[in-house]
């Protein structure tokens, strides 16, 4: 069997991370009483930063598992390998993560089929155990494991939910972007920009954010200010770090892209 | 229409005479011809044309003749002064739009296009970097969707103006010599107006519940003089405010006024002006500053290219309007909310009083353009979040009033309550109102164009029947049901086993020992060892687009229910996402879809109510609804989308929508529709459908059942195959 080094999945530096409320308190008393906790929130506002800040804080390892639409069971929880003649287990990540006591991320839950979201209940509830079917192994959770799921419900898909039997097994914490000084603060020190171009990129966010539902399903993110930022200060022109990091980033349809645009040129 | 003439002579290339001619158009044009006027001028003047603009004339004269045959006979009396003028695309571009005036204005205004064209050569070839308010017009709406936050409307006039509420925008720019120029002009009128209603410049008075600059404009001797004083105030005064919240725009703006040079800067004569260019000057700083300016002899500059005009009376009625609508809105809503908190603690309502309540809003959401401030209202302690149109009036009132007014804040009585539920439920009402439809295009073949926003389509709920209709039908399928629904089940996602994968859940055991034997015979160990289990998932959404036309009275309609209701039975066994929707209308101003069944509403009593309520109405518009349809499956995410029509014949309406023209606008609303990704499918009972279906949606993408009472057997069948 692998040998599982925990250290691997340590948190050595502290990472930045700018509270929008009481969500660290929160989460930090969800983790002493054992309740998974969920993360609600658009894309690219702070959620996985979140969870690396949680996890330096809290002094634990954390594994995370960016979910895709062909993600199954077995790609969780573990599966046989056959290494020389023998078959040998091989721990997938959340079995990894309950074993070394750490935190497991599932990022953006409901891209992941609808069967390993299964595999997470008797984890997530008073049981803490992960019974591995293919070995017959029931692991139980320590006291220091947690479970963090995270999933955006601005997807207007029928597909793409959250099924109640799965999301009331969860503390929910709800994230949404920065108001807009904290947002301005973030963007300059992630990026060392001067504060009038965060302004500006701040605004220029806020815009794209009401069009949301009016022609783009999503309006720009945190992230994608915090790109613009840094080519801004690598000597790109405002216009162009605007073009390329956010509006075309976010749509394809020409006369959306124009509008997007022209609110650029607006503020720069 | 031309080809019918003497292609048999041999002279192809040879121009028509004038006589042969004239008797074409005395066939064509009969209705419209007097003794007075004849249809031999118009044909002396053709017959100086080259054979191929002869063509084009006759071809077109007969495709407007199809409108209007006066329209046809000023086109034949014009079209060969449009040749000396245009090359022969300009002529198409002035014939689409003389129909187009036709269309939207009528006869009169139609003609007078017709008439006009040397006005319209001459504005064509202005024309080149000239933009249009349909060029710019989404841009532009999402542009200042963007900018402000809320939903504007936009619609086109002679000026640039806004009542408050619309935004009106010139037809056509094209003052600059270059399109990009013409553009950045439309877009700073939009950027000005946007500054206008979000620095105040219409701040209304609460007093009065109107504008103040209304009532402060109208008290002047002169108030033309004072309103154009006042205009070139607040033009200084916003474009001094753009600078700090959006330079670029700013910038754009200065440059577009020195260029054109209109609205030059007053500032050196009169200092005045610098007190509205401070970050805090409000409309009343204008005011005072145009009560200054008022009795000094000053010759104004031209307004600024970008500055449109103020229509203070439209501005008054609209605001009046709205602030008292909103008024009422907000008090209405408020005592919503109060009911739903003090529902189960406090039963008597009347006992409510102003003191119970306490609306907050931050600071953000009166200053913020953005509107991302927030609206907090705390009802005997309870905080209580406000719904979202709630937060929309709000902030609607705040940029009228700059803050929420104090009698706001007092809920609405019951009887306001109850009068405003009451309106929502009468939708018979709203039928015959044009406002609320749903605007589409419609493809008239002959011209090949669109006829822009011709139907006007509305979707109303089906009237609901007797549930037990449903059940008596369940009751006489029982055992078709049954087998329905197990073969149906059988083609529900199951898990298949991929065998001798790379990767995978399991052990594929007899690759295992097939591997084993070759890694004993000293060959090389295969990779491929493992079984993976994957869920064939069925990502399909469909919708029923059924015909309820007043064609299909009696048996077919008794025919189609039965196959809905069965299909709806199959549906639910297999949990496909599907959706129903019935159609029929009168005329292009009334077209109607019915809901039967939403994607989102599960397969409940109501929607068995609404099957048995369905009744055989008018007529088959098929091409609009099939647009509307299209729309609401483009939301829908899945895979593979479908869009089945249920009809019994050709498309056919009141008011001209048969033959050809049916078929062809129906078939162009199927093109977009495959365009668009979804599968168009047809079931039909009209056993000439091979004759136009084939056309419309291609040869295998249509069934025709010849016996209407094999129907509910048959539609499930189809789907079963179409969709494995």
């Amino acid at each position: 069997m692998y040998r599982i080094e925990s250290e691997e999945y340590q948190i050595s530096q502290q990472p930045y991370y700018a509270p929008q409320g009481n969500e660290i308190e929160l989460f930090e008393s969800a983790y002493q009483n054992c309740i998974p906790v969920l993360l609600k929130g658009p894309t690219g506002c702070g959620k996985s930063r979140f969870m690396e800040y949680m996890a330096w804080r809290l002094g634990r390892s954390l594994v995370t598992v960016a979910c895709h639409d062909d993600l199954t069971a077995s790609d969780l929880v573990g599966r046989y390998l056959i290494v020389g003649g023998e078959t040998q287990w091989v721990d997938g990540p959340l079995t990894r993560a309950v074993r070394i006591g750490g935190i497991c991320y599932l990022d953006e839950i409901v891209e992941a089929r609808k069967d390993t979201t299964v595999v997470i209940h008797p984890l997530a509830d008073d049981r803490r155990v992960l019974p591995i079917d293919k070995t017959g192994e029931l692991l139980y959770a320590s006291d220091q494991f947690n479970l963090t799921i995270s999933y955006n419900p601005g997807y207007q898909s029928v597909l793409k939910d959250l099924k109640q039997s799965t999301r009331q097994r969860f503390l929910s914490l709800e994230f949404n972007y920065p108001n807009e000084e904290l947002e301005q603060s973030i963007i300059t020190h992630e990026s060392g920009i001067d504060p009038g171009n965060a302004a500006a990129l701040v605004r220029f966010a806020m815009m794209t954010r009401n069009l949301k539902g009016s022609g783009l399903e999503e309006g720009a993110s945190t992230r994608l200010l915090i790109h613009a930022a840094k080519l801004m200060v690598s000597g790109v022109t405002p216009l162009d770090a605007c073009n390329a990091c956010i509006s075309q980033t976010l749509t394809d349809d020409p006369e959306i892209l124009t509008a997007i645009q022209e609110m650029a040129s607006s503020l720069f | 229409m031309a080809d019918r003439i003497n292609y048999s002579s041999g002279r192809v290339n040879q121009p028509l005479a004038e006589f042969e001619i004239e008797e074409f158009l005395k066939d064509l044009l009969g209705a419209v011809l007097t003794s007075r006027r004849t249809a031999a001028e118009p044909a002396l003047k053709l017959s100086s044309l080259h054979r191929s603009e002869q063509d084009f004339a006759l071809h077109w004269a007969g495709v407007i003749s199809k409108s209007n045959s006066e329209m046809a006979f000023q086109f034949v009396s014009h079209v060969t002064q449009a040749f000396s003028l245009l090359d022969t695309e300009g002529v198409t571009q002035w014939i689409i739009e003389a129909m187009d005036i036709y269309d939207r204005d009528g006869l009169y205004l139609g003609s007078a296009a017709l008439r006009g064209v040397e006005l319209f050569a001459e504005k064509l070839v202005q024309n080149q970097y000239s933009v249009t308010f349909n060029d710019v017009v989404t841009v532009m709406n999402k542009y200042a969707i963007g900018v402000s936050g809320r939903h504007l409307e936009m619609d086109e006039d002679k000026k640039a103006w806004t009542d408050t509420e619309t935004m009106y925008l010139p037809h056509s720019v094209r003052q600059f010599e270059s399109s990009r120029r013409n553009f950045e002009l439309y877009k700073a009128m939009v950027g000005f107006m946007l500054a206008q209603s979000r620095f105040g410049t219409f701040r209304v008075d609460q007093a009065t519940g109107v504008p103040i600059v209304c009532t402060k404009i109208a008290n002047y001797r002169d108030p033309a003089r004072a309103l154009r004083i006042f205009e070139a105030v607040e033009e200084h005064r916003l474009l001094a405010r753009l600078e700090t919240e959006l330079p670029g725009l700013a910038r754009q703006m200065r440059m577009l006024k020195q260029d054109s040079s209109s609205g030059q800067q007053l500032t050196s004569e009169f200092p005045e002006f610098e007190r509205v260019q401070d970050s805090d000057a409000t409309v009343n700083d204008s005011l005072t500053l145009v009560k200054q300016l008022y009795d000094k002899k000053v010759n104004f500059p031209e307004p600024a290219c970008y500055q449109g005009v103020i229509d203070l009376e439209q501005v008054r009625l609209v605001t009046r309007q709205r602030v008292e609508m909103e008024r009422e809105k907000f008090r209405t809503d408020l005592a919503l909310l109060a009911e739903g908190v003090l529902d189960e603690s406090e039963p008597d309502r009347d006992g409510l009083k102003r003191e119970a309540y306490q609306v907050s809003y931050s600071q953000e959401m009166e200053s913020d353009r953005h509107g991302d401030g927030e609206l907090t209202v705390t009802i005997e302690g309870q905080p209580v979040a406000p719904p979202e149109d709630m937060i929309q009036t709000a902030k609607s009132i705040i940029q009228d009033f700059g803050e929420i007014p104090e009698d706001y804040l007092v809920p609405a009585g019951t009887a306001l309550y109850d009068a405003g539920q009451s309106t929502e439920d009468r939708p018979e009402k709203e039928i015959g109102k044009l406002e609320d439809g749903i605007f589409y295009d419609e493809w008239d073949y002959r011209r090949c164009h669109y006829r822009k926003n011709w139907c006007v389509l509305k979707e109303l709920e089906m009237h609901p029947g007797s549930a037990q209709t449903v059940t008596a039908i369940l009751a006489k399928y029982f055992h078709l049901v049954r087998e329905i629904r197990k073969s149906f089940e059988a083609l529900r996602g199951d898990d298949r086993m991929l065998r001798r994968q790379k990767i995978g859940d399991d052990i594929d055991i007899d690759a295992v020992v097939g591997s084993y034997v070759d890694v004993v015979k000293g060959e090389e160990l295969s990779e491929r060892l493992f079984i993976k289990s994957r869920r064939m998932e069925r990502n399909l959404a469909v919708v029923f687009m059924v015909d309820v036309s007043g064609s299909t009275k009696g048996w077919i309609n008794e025919a189609e229910r039965e196959s809905l209701v069965l299909l709806s039975e199959a549906l639910e066994a297999l949990g496909d996402r599907y959706a129903i929707y019935g159609f029929s209308g009168m005329t292009r101003k009334r077209c109607e879809v019915y809901r039967i069944k939403t994607f989102e509403e599960p397969y409940n009593h109501h929607v068995k109510a609404r099957m048995a309520g369905m009744k055989p109405q008018d007529y088959t518009r098929m091409g609009v609804v099939i647009r509307h349809l299209t729309e609401k499956l483009k939301r829908i995410e899945a895979k593979t989308r479908v869009l089945i029509t249920i009809s019994d014949g050709k498309p056919d309406d009141y008011d001209g929508y048969r033959g050809e023209y049916g078929i062809e606008d129906t078939r162009q609303a199927l093109l977009e529709a495959k365009h668009a990704g979804i599968h168009p499918f047809c079931v039909t009972i009209d056993t000439h459908a091979h004759e136009y279906l084939p056309h419309m949606y291609g040869h295998v993408n249509y069934t025709v059942v010849s016996d209407i009472r094999k129907l509910p057997l048959k539609v499930s069948d189809i789907y079963r195959k179409l969709t494995t």
